[in-house]
């Protein structure tokens, strides 16, 4: 019986080794060893070839012979246009950030506070229009925002505006396309948040005398600390690499770094620029990746 | 405490206002018959027509379909087992490692994933040779990939909130864990892996970044066929596509939420 035991044992172990490397093995090789695979092509050169890049590490006369090329950093320091790229991404994440925040919370706030099958149904409207296509909804608002569009002329029928106001390919376009499109991002983990609080805190305060406004301070808002950095990396750290919404509602003239690092890969087709460019955009978002990491870990050892 | 309530209601409902005016739009000049979207020239479903015999198009929603599909898929059996290894197995070696790897693909930008698998399958081309040729084959490896993320976090959320008495009685009645697994909780997180699947599904019917990346001739998608034809302009056609998804998406939506409502009402009575 003993050995029956021991023989289960040894099984199991086995298999939990499969459950867990199988996942890991798949992620590592698609997901992280790509990065490294990127760090070697930012430095190398661009060339005429198949595919058009020169290797780092070449063969000659039975030597190994490593030729590592920092053109492509040194360029992107020359050319203002791509640190103004990398400014703009940074600022317009972070403004739409706030916005998605500002929009978000009290939406979070309503929903947590209703009814229990209320709330279903509501996160359920929240959720809804992330399930369409992202790409139909941003051009929705071309439709919108045209100068001949439905907005123009609801403005100029009401006697608003005499003449179309230019929204579409403007900054302002690009803020509503985010915020439209990354405001449920911000919305759920705020919900999740908040539904978790306990009334009787607010409540209490209250009894001592706190204003509505104060007690929300001092309470509500502290508390809901991991929601709001957990909507917010969701939101803040896939903006800044956006490239779909500034290409279709942006003018020429929004440069982020998403359409610049696109431009140098499918249009001039060099790929370690390109290269270069997501790596310094890696650098800049390791931090914002390993405050949500952290966030997420401890959410997860929370629910346990 | 009437004051926040009332503040938070308009400004949901405002929101809520911001999130579906859009889409009506959509909805009400799919149905236009000018060509000119938001010019109204009457009722129309010419449209409709004219999205059905566009060979183009019908074909790239097959195959966007079909990777989506399988990606789904790829994407559900691989979430099952990282969540039971980060939710199941207490502390292992790597399980940090597994957990940034979890996380990382939910906001890392579509650009880097893009660009980095792409010089990643070009590489293993070149030392390999294989994958040989870039297409649907290398679309369905990066969706799976992200989507295993997301598929995880649905499915571990569930796996965290389960009574584990079940589990425990069945291997106490002497069930090896793999069959108190399949038996046991499997039929108990079917729910959480059926919107794990939905989930990863629509992500990848919806990626126009990633596929544009790592595609190959002849692999264009739905995602990306619209895109191209949205960057030239507006087109009714688009408009008459977008009902139909939002249509779809609402009936599944309907019909879950009707279902899950059932069950929680059966539950209750069996409780009572």
């Amino acid at each position: 019986m003993k050995k029956v035991t021991e023989r289960l044992k040894r099984h199991a172990e086995h298999g939990k080794r499969w459950v867990i490397a199988v996942p890991t093995l798949w992620l590592m090789l698609f997901f992280a060893l790509p990065f490294l695979i990127v760090l070697k092509i930012a430095f190398a050169e661009s060339a005429i070839a198949i595919p058009p890049y020169t290797q780092l590490l070449t063969m000659a006369d039975d030597a190994f012979d490593l030729h590592v090329y920092f053109g492509n950093f040194i360029f992107l320091t020359e050319d203002a246009l791509y640190l103004t790229a990398y400014l703009n991404s940074l600022k317009m994440a972070a403004i739409s950030t706030f916005l998605c925040l500002l929009i978000g919370y009290p939406m979070a706030y309503h929903i947590a506070r209703a009814k229990p099958s209320t709330q279903t149904v509501l996160l359920l409207l929240i959720l809804l229009p992330s399930w369409t296509s992202f790409l139909i909804r941003i051009y929705a608002w071309i439709g919108i925002l045209k100068s001949n569009g439905i907005l123009n002329n609801t403005l100029m029928w009401l006697g608003v505006v005499d003449q179309p106001l230019a929204i579409l390919n403007t900054n302002v376009a690009v803020y509503i396309g985010i915020v439209y499109a990354y405001l449920p991002f911000m919305i759920l983990p705020l919900y999740a948040n908040l539904v978790k609080h306990d009334h009787s805190l607010i409540e209490a305060s209250q009894d001592l005398g706190a204003r509505w406004l104060q007690s929300f301070w001092r309470i509500t808002f502290p508390l809901s600390r991991n929601g709001i950095i957990a909507g917010c990396m969701l939101v803040f750290i896939p903006v800044v690499g956006e490239y779909v919404i500034p290409e279709l509602l942006g003018g020429t003239n929004s440069i982020v770094i998403g359409k610049v690092l696109w431009q140098e890969f499918f249009n001039n087709r060099d790929w370690p620029l390109a290269s270069s460019l997501a790596l310094i955009m890696l650098l800049l978002l390791m931090l914002p990746i390993h405050f949500f990491r952290k966030y997420q870990e401890k959410e997860w050892e929370e629910g346990k | 405490m009437k004051q926040p309530i009332r503040f938070s209601s308009v400004m949901f409902w405002f929101g809520m206002a911001f999130l579906y005016l859009p889409m009506l739009s959509l909805v009400i000049y799919s149905f236009n018959s000018s060509r000119l979207v938001t010019v109204w020239a009457g009722w129309s479903t010419k449209w409709y027509g004219e999205l059905f015999r566009d060979e183009g198009l019908m074909a790239a929603v097959w195959r966007s379909l079909e990777v989506a599909f399988w990606s789904a898929n790829t994407a559900v059996c691989l979430g099952v087992l990282a969540s039971v290894a980060l939710t199941r197995f207490g502390r292992f070696r790597g399980r940090s490692m597994l957990h940034s790897l979890v996380a990382a693909p939910l906001v890392m930008p579509d650009v880097i994933i893009g660009l980095s698998l792409l010089l990643m399958f070009v590489s293993m081309t070149d030392v390999l040779g294989w994958p040989q040729e870039r297409g649907l084959f290398t679309i369905w490896i990066a969706h799976a990939t992200f989507g295993t993320a997301y598929a995880t976090v649905v499915i571990s959320s569930r796996l965290k909130e389960l009574d584990r008495s079940f589990v425990e009685a069945a291997m106490d009645l002497g069930a090896a864990p793999v069959k108190a697994f399949v038996q046991i909780t499997l039929p108990i997180i079917m729910p959480a892996l059926v919107s794990a699947w939905l989930l990863a599904f629509t992500l990848s019917l919806d990626d126009v970044v990633i596929a544009s990346f790592v595609s190959g001739p002849g692999a264009t998608t739905l995602p990306i066929e619209v895109f191209s034809s949205v960057r030239l302009g507006v087109s009714p056609k688009i408009n008459a596509l977008a009902t139909l998804i939002i249509l779809i998406v609402s009936l599944v939506t309907l019909v879950a939420w009707w279902l899950s409502r059932r069950k929680l009402k059966r539950d209750k009575l069996v409780r009572s």
